[in-house]
């Protein structure tokens, strides 16, 4: 089984999530978007959760807070928040839990704000259903929550409907909406994905700020490594709907241990690179989840893969002296790792020249690659 | 920031596209007018890859679209390979853009989703190449292996059974089927996961070296726009703010919107200093009622009055880096200068702040 992670984050944890799975039922088969996640989360903490579409993480950050709804809808495993199971509590009772205790930023503020109402009144509706505070009171504390996140002028803008703000304004108004309770945690999904880089910057540093001084835990899910990187106390990198890589931000990026991280971080261009620098891609494809490959998912596309990482899948471990987590076989910069390479390269492997020589190969050559142990 | 003059252009004979004046207006309601572009000018010579780099609603698409005349733009002269293309009439616009090919953002949208593969990639050619079938099919094939596809058995297949990125390798091969001299990527990344962008990136530089094409390069990540230009431009709300090589751009950005842009750029590195301080600068103004002056200064932290009264024209830094800004952030060539601190003297009789403004931007050497 998985070797328990106890993430050294100071403190009796807000969030325990043990085991998670997701599973959806389609006609096709079984998708296992969210397959066997566990972390821990403390008070006022922040954990970068990364990965590519399809990864699995917006999946795992509505399943903690009991978003994911349908008859295909397969959840096990555990999420205790304060101590108590969150995934039997009742759909009635988590009422009581959203907003005041558990809230969410989401990607798209049109979508998430109700467009025929007026903003003023989408604050102060929650907060007087949630807090029970008479009218008045509830307007006042609206504007001053709108005041906090920067809306200019707050009481102009109280009349206005979401279509008249800019997307940066709008996202303004969900996060003022997510913290008007006063929550333990945010989970914010993409919240700047959608938004230009100067408003992008302006809206992480005003959820930075707001949970410094709310003393509030946040997920951080993203699929940009240069979002979590200076704003995060711990990252987690997902790939196929496992975590792969976990560790406090500055070890993760000063010594990446497993071989996905480390070709998503070599893939991303950098300004202060020279320009026409040869990325090092990665070949192929995020898996199919439906009928993911064995051993290691990441397998057909690493680099480093060996006839082991295609038969036994690897297991989330953390080292005796250090809270780095990793699954791999081969972790970077380990002299096994090195050999593997060597031993790629000597083959000419596709996805090992992808990486060593920024070679474009296509996605269907390594989908076709035989994969040893398949069925 | 302003957009106006030319002293960024090079000479007519070393470029293959020359871009002067454009203006590009959309009606509004209320009888009013959208300045999408708003008299910008621009170069690109062959073979070089010039990248335009600006947020959204800045113009820098409908500034490409514009060079390949769609629409047709509302003032201004796109030259290619010496003809003006806002002059001539539809049906030689018709035949010369055989030459001048685009890619869109969305690879998905941009393939017929009820074709197959093969036509798709083969239609250009029904209308401009060979009559001879076996001809077509053979260039078809020769582009899908240029861009990584395997025609064997990509042809037969259609959009759907391809995922974003092989999509928009496909729209790649379309493009380049005819051997255009130039192509026009509008934010052709910026759908992808990042293990795919990367893939593009190295294609495309692949494709230019082997097929000899010049590009004119759009998008959003400041990143990525390095990456792959030779030369980039940096707009703003319908105006150009920078021009410079790639490497001096980043280097010693010389416009303070430049420099806001870096400094926002997400940096996957811990230990980068992240400037926690702006938390409500402002946002992009309407495009239907733009600053007077410089369109920058209602988000700029060095804007004086002369900077609302004055449109800052482009001035030289180096041969290879132009900037259009009253206060720039790294020394002008002397000469070029003269104007500004005319103008910025007059500016100064009125508020003397400006002057300590004006002599920090010239006295600094770069922020670098």
């Amino acid at each position: 089984m998985i070797k328990k992670n106890d993430s050294q984050l100071g403190g009796s944890p807000l969030l325990v999530v043990e085991d998670l799975k997701t599973h959806f039922e389609l006609p096709a088969g079984m998708v296992k978007a969210v397959d066997g996640v566990s972390f821990q989360l403390a008070p006022g903490k922040t954990l970068g959760v990364v990965g590519e579409s399809g990864s699995g993480k917006t999946v795992l950050s509505r399943t903690i807070m009991r978003l994911t709804l349908g008859n295909n809808v397969h959840t096990s495993g555990s999420v205790l928040f304060e101590g108590r199971e969150i995934l039997d509590v009742s759909l009635k009772a988590m009422q009581r839990t959203w907003g005041l205790e558990m809230a969410m930023v989401f990607q798209d503020p049109m979508t998430s704000l109700n467009p025929v109402v007026k903003i003023g009144r989408q604050v102060t509706e929650h907060i007087r259903k949630h807090l029970n505070v008479p009218k008045k009171e509830a307007q006042a504390t609206a504007l001053q929550l709108l005041r906090s996140v920067r809306i200019p002028e707050p009481e102009a803008r109280f009349g206005a409907y979401p279509h008249e703000l800019s997307g940066g304004m709008r996202q303004r108004v969900s996060i003022a909406i997510a913290l008007a309770c006063g929550p333990k945690i945010l989970l914010a999904d993409e919240p700047t994905t959608a938004l230009d880089v100067t408003v992008q910057h302006q809206i992480l540093n005003l959820l930075s700020q707001q949970r410094r001084e709310r003393h509030m835990a946040m997920i951080l899910v993203t699929h940009d490594l240069g979002v979590v990187a200076g704003r995060t106390d711990e990252i987690a990198v997902m790939y196929a709907g496992k975590i792969v890589e976990k560790a406090p931000t500055w070890m993760l990026f000063s010594k990446v241990q497993h071989p996905y991280t480390e070709a998503l971080l070599r893939s991303i261009p950098r300004t202060t690179q020279r320009n026409h620098t040869r990325l090092a891609a990665i070949a192929g494809r995020p898996p199919d989840l439906i009928n993911p490959p064995s051993g290691c998912k990441f397998s057909p596309r690493c680099p480093y893969a060996q006839q082991k990482c295609r038969e036994e899948e690897p297991q989330l471990q953390t080292t005796a002296e250090s809270e780095h987590a990793f699954a791999c076989w081969y972790p970077v910069g380990t002299p096994e790792n090195k050999e593997a390479f060597e031993k790629n390269m000597a083959a000419r492997l596709p996805q090992t020249l992808a990486v060593a020589e920024g070679k474009v190969v296509d996605e269907s050559v390594i989908d076709a690659l035989p994969i040893v142990g398949a069925k | 920031m302003a957009g106006t003059g030319k002293a960024h252009l090079r000479d007519r004979e070393d470029t293959i596209i020359r871009v002067e004046d454009l203006v590009v207006e959309f009606p509004a309601p209320g009888g009013n007018k959208v300045h999408a572009v708003s008299g910008i000018s621009l170069d690109v010579a062959p073979g070089e890859t010039l990248g335009i780099v600006g947020e959204s609603g800045c113009g820098k698409s409908t500034t490409a679209k514009a060079m390949i005349q769609l629409p047709r733009p509302t003032s201004g002269s796109v030259e290619f390979k010496g003809q003006d293309l806002t002059m001539i009439d539809d049906e030689a616009l018709r035949q010369l853009r055989t030459d001048l090919q685009i890619i869109f953002q969305d690879p998905i949208s941009s393939l017929n989703p009820r074709r197959k593969v093969g036509e798709v990639v083969a239609e250009p050619l029904r209308v401009w190449g060979p009559s001879d079938k076996d001809e077509q099919v053979r260039r078809v094939n020769a582009m899908l292996e240029a861009v990584g596809i395997d025609p064997a058995v990509a042809r037969e297949k259609r959009p759907h059974e391809f995922s974003g990125g092989q999509c928009q390798r496909i729209s790649i091969a379309r493009a380049l089927v005819l051997e255009p001299q130039v192509i026009i990527c509008d934010e052709p990344v910026s759908a992808l996961d990042v293990s795919v962008q990367a893939q593009i990136l190295n294609l495309l530089e692949d494709l230019k070296a082997e097929f000899n094409l010049t590009l004119v390069f759009i998008a959003h990540d400041l990143a990525v726009v390095k990456n792959i230009s030779d030369r980039v431009a940096v707009m703003y709300l319908g105006k150009i703010c920078e021009v410079a090589e790639a490497n001096s751009l980043y280097e010693n950005p010389a416009h303070p919107y430049t420099n806001l842009l870096l400094g926002s750029s997400p940096v996957p590195d811990p230990l980068a200093q992240i400037d926690e301080s702006s938390v409500d600068e402002g946002e992009l103004p309407s495009p239907i009622h733009p600053p007077s002056g410089c369109r920058f200064r209602t988000r700029c932290d060095r804007a004086t009055d002369l900077c609302s009264r004055v449109e800052p024209e482009i001035q030289r830094v180096t041969d290879e880096h132009y900037v259009a800004c009253h206060f720039p952030l790294v020394d002008l060539d002397q000469e070029k200068q003269d104007f500004v601190n005319e103008d910025a003297a007059a500016a100064a009789d009125n508020d003397s702040d400006e002057v300590d403004q004006n002599e920090v931007s010239i006295g600094g050497e770069s922020n670098e």
